[in-house]
């Protein structure tokens, strides 16, 4: 957040993470009714439990983290971040695919 | 010689230096809490259909820590803001509470913890009885098991408070929900009739120097699941303390810069302050990976 905020501007972001505390909340409760539902299907109750758990993350890192209006050196860190934790979630996912090497070299 | 940009934006970076140093450190974070994600994903997809235990954690206990940390992410950027708009009073008010709901928070983690070292598996031998609330007995057949918290612990026999389950049908439990309709109640059970335990084949002896009892509470060993749960958790209350010991320290006798140096001052309450965002929002992935999947 720049230094040039006055008193006026804070007053609104107040505003901003009163709402955005309310909608976690929200969330809370609706992740925990969803698990209450009798839904067989288990990726359906990933999904939906993940879906809630993302948008939370999102209101967590955006507005209590500033990260809606951050400095592009931060981005930057966070970019290479993703990228390295996007390829450790692949190689998981990957490893237990039957056509993987991994498993082709077990096979064998 | 004064440590630079503790106040003033770096002009290749735009930012003071601290915010950059806990930007790097949270990226850190991200990756161990990360690889361990990853654990815990092989694990559960790796483990045998119908062995991945649900609905063994107190979902109201989980659901209000979650409100508990949302409520400290809250304080923490309130009492930011209210440094912003030079409001110190309003600060401590708000940091105060940061640090009960961090308090809060242990307390119920370590209720939750104390309550898994009391839950209890017991294998009986097929054909002995357990005598139920209600004065009835039940016959114990193969791959049944008595399930509960240990509520009596005599010389010769325990009382739990569970049910009899059976590990073929526990096997059909794929959802939390499944797991909420199982009605428990006390059953006594003679020590005599508990298998005794066997490690690589051969009747353990427990210390006293007696065959040990094919019972264990549902501590780290006992299931794959609980041991990552242990992990992860532990690691995450880890960083709870480390987070209050910061944001206490700063709230106590940290505070004293807020008269030398309020600009300085109100940088650190915002690199604590995202360091006990993360926090949280490492928890709002462990409460539904944890507790309701």
């Amino acid at each position: 957040m720049s230094d040039h905020d006055n008193a006026h501007d804070f007053k609104k972001h107040v505003k901003r993470y009163l709402f955005v505390f309310y909608a976690l909340i929200v969330g809370t409760v609706l992740t925990v009714a969803a698990s209450w539902l009798p839904i067989e299907s288990v990726a359906v109750t990933v999904s939906i439990a993940l879906l809630i758990a993302c948008v939370k993350g999102f209101l967590v890192a955006g507005y209590f983290m500033h990260l809606i209006s951050e400095k592009k050196m931060i981005y930057g860190i966070l970019t290479a971040t993703i990228f390295f934790f996007a390829g450790l979630m692949y190689l998981t996912i990957w490893s237990m695919n039957k056509h993987s090497l991994i498993h082709l070299q077990y096979a064998q | 010689m004064d440590i630079p940009y503790t106040v003033e934006p770096r002009q290749d970076t735009g930012l003071f230096n601290a915010k950059v140093g806990i930007w790097l450190f949270l990226a850190s974070e991200i990756m161990l809490f990360g690889a361990l994600f990853s654990a815990y994903i092989l694990l559960r997809v790796g483990a045998g259909h119908g062995t991945w235990p649900h609905g063994l954690l107190n979902i109201p206990l989980g659901m209000t820590n979650t409100i508990v940390l949302i409520v400290s992410s809250i304080t923490v950027v309130m009492a930011w803001a209210s440094l912003k708009m030079k409001n110190f009073a309003r600060f401590k008010m708000f940091q105060s509470i940061t640090l009960l709901c961090a308090l809060a928070f242990l307390c119920i983690k370590a209720y939750e913890y104390h309550d898994k070292f009391s839950h209890y598996e017991v294998n009986l031998k097929v054909g002995s009885t357990v005598h139920l609330e209600d004065g009835s007995t039940v016959q114990i057949k193969d791959g049944d098991f008595v399930d509960g918290h240990l509520l009596e612990n005599d010389a010769d026999k325990i009382v739990i408070h569970g049910h009899v389950g059976n590990k073929v049908e526990a096997a059909k439990v794929t959802h939390a929900w499944q797991e909420r309709a199982i009605k428990n109640e006390e059953i006594t059970i003679n020590k005599s009739d508990i298998k005794i335990r066997l490690d690589n084949g051969v009747p353990a002896v427990g210390a006293d120097g007696k065959p040990a009892l094919d019972m264990e509470n549902y501590g780290p060993r006992h299931l794959t699941y609980m041991s990552i749960y242990f992990t992860l958790t532990g690691l995450h209350a880890l960083h709870v303390i480390g987070g209050a010991l910061v944001i206490g320290f700063l709230w106590g006798p940290g505070a004293a810069m807020w008269k030398t140096d309020p600009e300085r001052y109100t940088n650190r309450i915002e690199i604590s302050g995202l360091f006990w965002h993360f926090v949280d929002l490492v928890w709002i992935f462990l409460f539904p990976v944890l507790y309701l999947l």
